[in-house]
């Protein structure tokens, strides 16, 4: 056996790799993904994490052009900038007042939840304004406030109410706002709690029901903790949805009047990308202040996901 | 089933709550209607003040064939060259990320899932200048290409968690069992665990066409102008172009909607099964 060659090399070659097959195969299918994910999505964050050390202007490489200034963006955003701390206080508004869609959404599921005709179809009716995007609803919404022909001001003023220009008030700009984003956010909230109602187990009602329980004891008791699954991804998907609001905002108000309906968000953008000179490193800071606000619930949502892995795994 | 069944109820609370379906659905849809309405008037019902009655003609054809005769095809075609293709990239990619990480026991396993997870929740603005100078650099700004990879990249977060809990719920015995007869693990992938896969890239493809159609924010950081500008973006121009004319305001929104609606109405059973994975144990 000591002549062949090249047939005996492959077949040594063919060996390693069956011998570490299980080892080397997951991280072949891992690579291309993994490659995609670094480049834009992983790299990127710090490299933001960098930017916003600098005052650039985004011409030219940060290298040459970008001027090192340290903390100083931060600094100025905490101590002396007043539309940061405007659309800090919207970012809290959206994040308390957009929760209010999963109480919304299980009340409309409740109300959906039985078995009549058509039954389907109003499921799938209530649903649609999750469906279309967040541009076509901003832009329903800004006709739907406006103070001349809007539906709205229709209904006020059939009540006996002067008209409001809801959007142009600065006091009340970011409300209706967070009203349009309650819609769509709403639907999402009753199609995962018509999705858990499906799933609650029929024996423990009945027990419960035999018990003399019903109505609000009922599903304070009994029906909820069986939809904490639910909840805990309504909550989840309107918590990031809060934070990353932009588009509504974007159409409806362009964050005015006089900046009273920015967010984070919003207000980042328009540092970095404005009419008024690109300030890349001050966006890039306004960014990763909201991306550490955003860690804080990924983290939570990550510990709750592995107590979960660890259960499954016993 | 809960609430109490409807037909357990009194004959009136029945009745009731069969009127009642209709008009809370109307209600509840009504911004929605009053767009659909202003859609089909002539420009004359504004000029009058006639916003709410009954329309003075049906203009229907005249106010969306005005919406097909400006840029708006252009930029649903856009719209298309955009989420097609992301919806296979994304999917194609997650498929093998997904497989890798929930059949595979190994270092690092869980650490690689979190990272996509984590990554997938992040606000945008944080990738947005370094994604931006990254677009520019490569010669992408401001074409299809550019948004696509992007897009493709970004998707996978949430597709490679679809996916990886599809994968990890399917029996494992299978897997053993084709190992058992020799098959290369590759073969696996594909002959085994792919074909189990097909409701959940089902599933996914409607959800990641919805998204990605309706996408705003990456549209006007990554391009302008018509050439490579989906409808979320275009939409915005074609209103400055329409300024004041809400019949073909309506009928551009409507038309820039319709897309992702005929997808979730007839991929409904895909589309909620996507959308609420995990909501039940």
């Amino acid at each position: 056996m000591a002549t062949t060659s090249p047939w005996n090399k492959t077949l040594v070659k063919q060996g390693w790799y069956k011998r570490n097959e299980i080892a080397i195969t997951p991280w072949l299918f891992l690579v291309p993904g993994l490659i995609m994910f670094a480049i834009y999505v992983v790299f990127p964050i710090f490299q933001s994490f960098r930017i916003s050390l600098f005052k650039w202007d985004g011409l030219g490489s940060l290298a040459t052009h970008g001027e090192y200034i340290g903390m100083a963006n931060y600094e100025k955003l905490l101590t002396r900038d007043r539309s940061f701390n405007i659309s800090l206080w919207n970012n809290l508004k959206w994040l308390i007042f957009y929760l209010a869609s999963i109480p919304a959404g299980l009340f409309i599921a409740l109300f959906l939840n039985q078995t009549v005709r058509g039954i389907r179809l109003y499921k799938s009716l209530f649903f649609f304004p999750f469906v279309i995007s967040q541009i076509v609803v901003g832009l329903v919404f800004t006709w739907f406030y406006d103070p001349q022909y809007g539906l709205f001001n229709g209904i006020i003023g059939f009540v006996g109410f002067e008209p409001i220009n809801v959007l142009g008030d600065p006091t009340l700009s970011t409300y209706g706002v967070i009203a349009a984003g309650l819609w769509p956010q709403t639907a999402y909230c009753m199609i995962l709690y018509l999705t858990g109602l499906n799933s609650v187990d029929p024996e423990q009602i009945e027990a419960a029901r035999l018990d003399g329980a019903k109505g609000m004891r009922m599903l304070w008791h009994v029906i909820l903790p069986q939809l904490r699954p639910a909840t805990f991804i309504a909550f989840v998907v309107t918590v990031i949805g809060s934070l990353r609001s932009f588009d509504l905002i974007s159409i409806m108000t362009n964050g005015g009047p006089f900046g009273s309906s920015r967010v984070l968000s919003f207000y980042m953008f328009e540092k970095s990308l404005s009419e008024y000179g690109f300030k890349m490193g001050y966006g890039a800071a306004i960014a990763v202040i909201l991306f550490l606000i955003m860690m804080m619930f990924i983290g939570y949502f990550l510990w709750r996901m592995y107590q979960d892995e660890k259960a499954a795994n016993r | 089933m809960f609430p109490k069944p409807i037909k357990k109820s009194s004959r009136a609370w029945q009745l009731g709550y069969q009127a009642l379906l209709p008009i809370v659905m109307l209600l509840w849809l009504a911004p929605l209607l009053a767009v659909a309405l202003f859609s089909i008037r002539p420009d004359s019902d504004f000029l009058v003040g006639n916003y709410w009655g009954w329309p003075s003609s049906f203009e229907m054809i005249k106010n969306y064939g005005m919406v097909f005769g400006s840029a708006m095809p252009r930029y649903i075609m856009n719209s298309f060259l955009i989420t097609i293709p992301t919806v296979i990239g994304a999917v194609a990619l997650s498929c093998m990320t997904g497989f890798a990480l929930g059949v595979y026991k190994f270092r690092g396993n869980l650490l690689i899932f979190f990272m996509f997870i984590a990554g997938n929740f992040v606000p945008f603005q944080i990738l947005m200048v370094p994604v931006r100078d990254l677009t520019l650099d490569m010669g992408l700004y401001n074409t299809k290409t550019g948004l696509v990879l992007f897009h493709i990249a970004f998707q996978t977060g949430f597709c490679t968690l679809f996916m990886r809990n599809f994968i990890k719920a399917l029996p494992y015995e299978l897997i053993e069992a084709a190992r058992v007869e020799g098959i290369a693990e590759w073969r696996i992938f594909w002959y085994v665990v792919l074909p189990l896969m097909k409701p959940a890239i089902a599933a996914l493809s409607v959800l990641i066409f919805t998204f990605i159609w309706n996408d705003y924010f990456w549209a006007i950081v990554l391009t302008q102008g018509e050439n490579a500008q989906p409808v979320t973006a275009g939409i915005t121009s074609f209103n400055a172009q329409f300024r004041a004319m809400y019949h073909l305001m309506s009928a551009g929104s409507i038309i820039a909607a319709l897309p992702p609606v005929l997808m979730f109405f007839l991929m409904q059973k895909h589309f909620i099964a996507g959308l609420t994975l995990g909501a039940v144990k």
